[in-house]
């Protein structure tokens, strides 16, 4: 057991005990090689099942506008913006969550470990000490973890939770701001190119809606692409139909998205459309100079005017 | 039982003569991950792989299928029933859950007494080569379920992989018809005792052991139970084990405007979604998580049985391997089983 999951289940019983909450949601092993899954933890005896690793990566705080009572939290960078976020929308009320802040240097993609030795020239991987290695016929590889990194953990500049009751083990550097330079390389590339990009990757959409579900912001009690009456998007798996949903969610989520990349690995099928939310992202700080999830008193962009606020898209007359 | 053989050098050129004849749908690899999809060429089919994301269903009920369709001109309605003539396919190198699969498929779909036309139509026109498992995956549980790691249910032909060379088992007419076509070499004796090894190993590292007309009765005993609010908690409601699952089947009819048309389309859909159980009254009796998953996990284990006298799970785990929040299936069943 590492040191930060003590400390965890020490201060998860401590707000057990002391009726501070209800329930503390949380990770913990998980059935299957490589994973952490989420769990709500009612008594002191079952704080021993909580767990910190590399597999943490579900935004827990999906959870928290849905458990009945007082909740503690074990929360990242990503679920702290994500908490910020929801406080602002009004959807969680601060005192009625305690959040236990971990530190986290970026989470590793279960089932990108687990595809690298999917053909049977490898037949398993393993972790020792930290490292990971692939068996095979021939040689026993090394792995460098960072290499399955998720892809949002590479950009990430809030590993560190930006608000917290209590902050599990020393604060980490963070990276420098972030540039947006796949937002630049993206826009530079042909239209044509990047239709392509986007269409190829909708293109597997089974419209499962596991992306919206993970998401810790796509909290609407009526999603709109579930709506009946009237019915706003086809539901259908073809081009136009897929493509309207995931362009109509991701403008939904502007300077709201916090960008954990829930979304994206919670898919089955490996759509990686994050640049989306990621032009959302620099567009919202270019035109408002703000970021999303780091401050519970900053007003949310789009839900205010402000005389000054960029009009370009207003049509001279 | 009637075997032959065939080299794995000669696998290309067995399917590129078989194209000819078939729409082949097999395991092809595409940005990383595998896929069941259709092939233009031999070359394209992964044979080593441990299973496809995405199950073979979507080759008897598609996602996506264009029932009727309506069009009106100078005040004349045509309807238009899309019940074409169906070209024949193979399903190959399918593992045998998903073979196994289909026989599921058949009871609900093909049933004697209620037969859904559009179904029945591909199903005639599919033959499976599936490909016996010699290495299990963590996440896979067929012996649970009834099945195995070459089991020959539903399959015409079974490959089952001895290193150079696969044997071919050879189960229905439909497949011997197929090998009779092809000049597949004689099966060695000492090519058989391996396969026997094989197969017992195989089957040996797979769990868990659950005898299913207990877990029915213990499940029965549940549904008022506090257990499954706990068991659903984690869950996301969202399609993925649905929609992956080789034997879920259910599905929506919408009705879509489409190039002047009307068309009426059945979709999958899924006893996850909230939508799925909502009456035009508003009223959902399926209202949290707790009524779905449960839903999901009775229909399966308790009323497929009463229904079809078999459970509607083939245990080829891909809801365990794909869940994001790792809400495993065989842990539910031991949760009750073990009651």
């Amino acid at each position: 057991m590492t040191d930060v999951s003590s400390k965890i289940r020490e201060e998860a019983r401590k707000l057990l005990k002391n009726g501070e909450v209800d329930v503390i949601i949380g990770f913990e092993k998980g059935s299957i090689p490589f994973s952490a899954t989420p769990c709500f933890v009612r008594n002191e005896a079952d704080t021993d099942k909580l767990i910190w690793n590399e597999y943490c990566g579900n935004n827990l705080a999906r959870y928290l506008s849905e458990v009945r009572g007082k909740a503690g939290i074990i929360a990242k960078g990503c679920d702290t913006r994500a908490i910020v976020e929801l406080i602002k929308e009004k959807q969680i009320q601060r005192e009625r969550i305690s959040i236990i802040g971990v530190p986290c240097e970026g989470m590793l993609d279960r089932k990108r470990i687990m595809m690298s030795c999917q053909r049977k020239d490898k037949t398993g991987i393993e972790d020792q000490d930290g490292q990971l290695l692939t068996r095979g016929d021939s040689l026993n590889t090394a792995v460098k973890k960072d290499e399955f990194l998720y892809p949002a953990c590479h950009v990430c500049t809030n590993r560190n939770p930006v608000m917290y009751d209590v902050l599990i083990g020393n604060t980490i550097e963070e990276r420098k701001t972030d540039d947006f330079a796949d937002v630049t390389e993206f826009d530079e590339k042909h239209s044509e190119e990047r239709w392509a990009y986007i269409t190829d990757e909708i293109g597997r959409c089974i419209r499962c809606y596991a992306c919206r579900n993970a998401c810790p912001l796509c909290y609407c009690k009526e999603c709109f692409v579930d709506s009946t009456q009237p019915q706003w998007v086809g539901k259908t798996t073809e081009q136009s139909d897929t493509l309207s949903f995931h362009i109509m969610r991701s403008i939904h989520l502007a300077g709201r998205c916090i960008e954990c990349g829930a979304c994206e690995r919670a898919c089955p099928v490996l759509v990686d459309i994050r640049i989306l939310n990621r032009k959302m992202s620099a567009d919202v700080k270019n035109l408002f100079g703000y970021k999303t999830g780091l401050d519970i008193d900053q007003p949310a962009p789009l839900s205010i005017f402000k005389p000054d606020d960029s009009e370009e898209f207003m049509l001279d007359v | 039982m009637d075997y032959k053989s065939i080299r794995k050098s000669e696998i290309t050129e067995f399917l590129d003569n078989l194209i000819k004849e078939y729409v082949i749908f097999a395991p092809i690899e595409k940005d990383d991950i595998v896929l069941y999809g259709r092939i233009k060429s031999g070359n394209e089919v992964i044979l080593d792989y441990s299973n496809s994301v995405n199950s073979p269903k979507e080759a008897v009920i598609p996602q996506l299928e264009t029932l009727i369709s309506c069009k009106t001109d100078k005040d004349i309605t045509c309807v238009k029933e899309h019940l074409d003539e169906q070209e024949q396919f193979l399903l190959f190198g399918a593992r045998p859950c998903d073979a196994r699969s289909l026989l599921f498929l058949d009871k609900v779909f093909s049933d004697e007494e209620c037969k859904d036309i559009y179904y029945v139509n591909r199903r005639n026109a599919v033959t499976i080569i599936s490909l016996g498992c010699t290495l299990p995956q963590e996440t896979c549980f067929c012996t649970t379920t009834g099945g195995g790691p070459f089991s020959t249910d539903g399959s015409d032909l079974l490959f089952i992989d001895i290193g150079d060379s696969y044997i071919v088992q050879i189960i229905t007419e439909k497949g011997a018809e197929l090998v009779e076509k092809l000049d597949l070499r004689k099966t060695q004796d000492d090519e058989l005792t391996g396969m026997d090894m094989l197969i017992k190993k195989s089957r040996a590292s797979i769990e868990p052991e659950i005898e299913l007309d207990k877990l029915k009765d213990k499940l029965d005993r549940s549904f008022e139970g506090s257990a499954w609010e706990i068991l659903a908690e984690k869950c996301l409601s969202c399609g993925i084990c649905t929609y992956l699952c080789p034997a879920c089947h259910c599905f929506d009819i919408v009705d879509e405007e489409r190039k002047c048309e009307v068309e009426r389309i059945r979709l999958w859909d899924s006893c996850q979604f909230p939508h799925f159980t909502m009456q035009t009254s508003g009223f959902n009796p399926r209202p949290t998580y707790k009524e779905r998953y449960r839903q999901r996990i009775m229909h399966k284990f308790s009323y497929c049985i009463d229904n079809y006298g078999m459970v509607g799970c083939v245990g080829c785990g891909r809801c365990v391997t794909q869940c994001p929040v790792n809400l495993d299936i065989r842990q539910v069943l031991t949760s009750f089983y073990g009651k």
